[in-house]
């Protein structure tokens, strides 16, 4: 790992201001994927911002709840509020890596969590995000685990969290020190800049997500496919939300057209049949709930 | 690291007394430091110790004396940083370069090798330690961010001669095979007596709205909520069995036979 300055701050605005004055700083929080990627030389700031305190806790609030950016993925997921009101986030986030790594990952932490392309963890490889303009190792390599929506010829990589599928389906709102963005929008596609993957500015620091009440409680499921029983990145996942009205939903028509767009990969046209198959299972759950 | 004086059992001393008999008094003065560790693991790998399993099962789970830590010079260390924290119970300070993980600080410079560095990349679980109560990777840990926490490692769960229950289990019932996966095994199991006691969720778990209360594990929770830990021999079927029987004070008979 290269050497790198570890700086202190007690606040959101202060640990912004130290990183617009280092454009070569990062922000660290629980530090399970950027202590990996720096070990690996595929990220080398020179200065680390630890902010992994700044913004803890979840409460109840008007239209919702509040999960603080520093709060841990394991405390969001067994907090009573959470289980109660949101069981989709906490299966979700249980979906994810290990007891060990939910302990130390914070929820923004894992907003920002990086692909786990093998091509982008390579250096040694062509890899348009690390290294722009390189090429992209994956696009005619080895692209089973890859994307089968919204790649573009620069980047074929998929997005790894089970956080934000849960998030996406529950129309969470991310909270910055500057403004509030939808959590749709606040992801790119990578287009012809899959360097740039979300809308956060320099020195904009994630201080917490807001889930709006919902009335998918009682029926809702996450479901994750992998190659391992656990502790696995997923193939193919689905978070599903039911709020039921009386009259039977058609659960394969619903699977036909998510994927309806999809753009299979050499090795990955598996996933198109075992995405519509995971969808209808993650709605029988949810029904069944 | 302070020399383990806790004193030798009966078993252990009958051990000594058999195959290190020109050691024994000077085990029993200074503790048993890495020359009569290594002579120890010779006479296994030999089959010498088949009358004397409880002494070195003991003996095995003992700290090893490993002589001073030299404190490095601060000037040979860039981008220093000064740590408090405590260690198994003391108080420890250290001067650690900015890059340093826990991992490293742990086994490198406070002696402290039980931690195992299996992958350094927070993929097999083998650095677990419980910082604050709670398991975490120490590879994956700057000990920067370590200041004023309590870590609690492998070498702390004992308590003098008394094994922590977990450690008992794990011997009880043959919960590894090579061993390098264990001190993280333990150490993983060990927080999630905690979490069950405290009605943690996994993703195994059913009833996700219910209201947390304490869990009894089955099989399939054990194996989910363990599988950040892996083991390469593939003890998983004794891991298991460990755990349920550390947690519920039954033993879990084997369910295979073998079949002349």
């Amino acid at each position: 790992m290269r050497p790198f300055k570890f700086t202190t701050t007690n606040s959101v605005a202060s640990a912004s201001t130290l990183a617009l004055q280092n454009k070569q700083a990062k922000f660290l929080a629980g530090g399970t994927n950027l202590i990996d990627l720096m070990k690996e030389d595929v990220e080398h700031p020179d200065e680390l911002i630890d902010i992994s305190q700044l913004s803890p806790g979840i409460k109840m609030q008007a239209g919702g709840l509040w999960l603080g950016a520093s709060a841990k993925n394991t405390e969001t997921a067994n907090h009573p509020l959470v289980r109660q009101h949101f069981p989709l986030l906490s299966q979700a986030i249980l979906a994810g890596a290990s007891a060990q790594i939910r302990n130390m990952a914070s929820n923004g932490g894992n907003l920002l969590q990086r692909t786990r392309c093998t091509y982008f963890y390579d250096v040694a490889m062509p890899c348009n995000k690390r290294e722009p303009g390189s090429g992209c190792g994956a696009l005619d390599g080895i692209n089973r685990m890859h994307a089968i929506f919204g790649w573009s010829n620069q980047c074929v990589a998929v997005y790894p969290s089970d956080m934000a599928v849960a998030l996406l389906a529950l129309n969470a709102k991310i909270h910055t020190d500057k403004r509030t963005i939808a959590i749709a929008d606040f992801h790119r596609l990578p287009g012809e800049h899959p360097e740039i993957e979300n809308l956060l500015q320099p020195g904009e620091v994630i201080t917490g997500i807001e889930l709006p009440n919902n009335a998918f409680a009682a029926h809702s499921a996450y479901v994750k496919v992998r190659d391992r029983h656990s502790y696995a990145f997923a193939l193919v996942s689905v978070a599903a939300g039911l709020q039921l009205q009386g009259t039977l939903a058609n659960f394969k028509a619903a699977a036909e057209l998510a994927l309806k767009d999809a753009r299979p990969l050499k090795h990955n046209a598996f996933k198109i049949e075992l995405g519509k198959r995971t969808i209808v299972a993650a709605l029988e759950q949810a029904l069944n709930a | 690291m302070d020399k383990d004086l806790t004193p030798l059992t009966d078993e252990e001393k009958r051990l000594f007394g058999d195959l290190m008999p020109d050691e024994l008094e000077e085990i029993i003065q200074t503790g048993l430091n890495r020359r009569h560790f290594m002579k120890l693991i010779g006479l296994a790998s030999a089959g010498l110790l088949a009358g004397h399993l409880l002494g070195a099962e003991r003996a095995f789970a003992r700290g090893v004396a490993l002589g001073e830590i030299d404190e490095l010079p601060a000037i040979a260390i860039e981008n220093g940083v000064n740590v408090s924290f405590k260690v198994n119970a003391n108080p420890t300070q250290v001067m650690v370069d900015s890059r340093m993980t826990l991992l490293d600080t742990l086994r490198e410079r406070l002696g402290l090798t039980g931690s195992k560095k299996g992958c350094d990349h927070g993929q097999c679980g083998a650095c677990t330690v419980i910082v604050d109560g709670q398991r975490v990777l120490s590879c994956l840990t700057l000990a920067a961010t370590c200041q004023n926490k309590n870590i609690l490692t492998i070498e702390g769960l004992a308590k003098g001669n008394e094994l922590n229950p977990m450690q008992e289990a794990f011997l009880k019932h043959d919960g590894f095979q090579c061993g390098f996966c264990t001190p993280g095994q333990i150490c993983s199991a060990v927080a999630l007596m905690k979490e069950a006691k405290e009605g943690q969720l996994s993703y195994a778990s059913r009833n996700v709205r219910k209201t947390a209360a304490p869990i009894i594990l089955s099989d399939d929770e054990i194996a989910e909520r363990m599988s950040g830990n892996i083991c390469r021999c593939g003890a998983y079927a004794n891991i298991v069995a460990a755990i349920k029987d550390a947690q519920t004070g039954q033993s879990v008979e084997p369910n295979w036979e073998y079949i002349a």
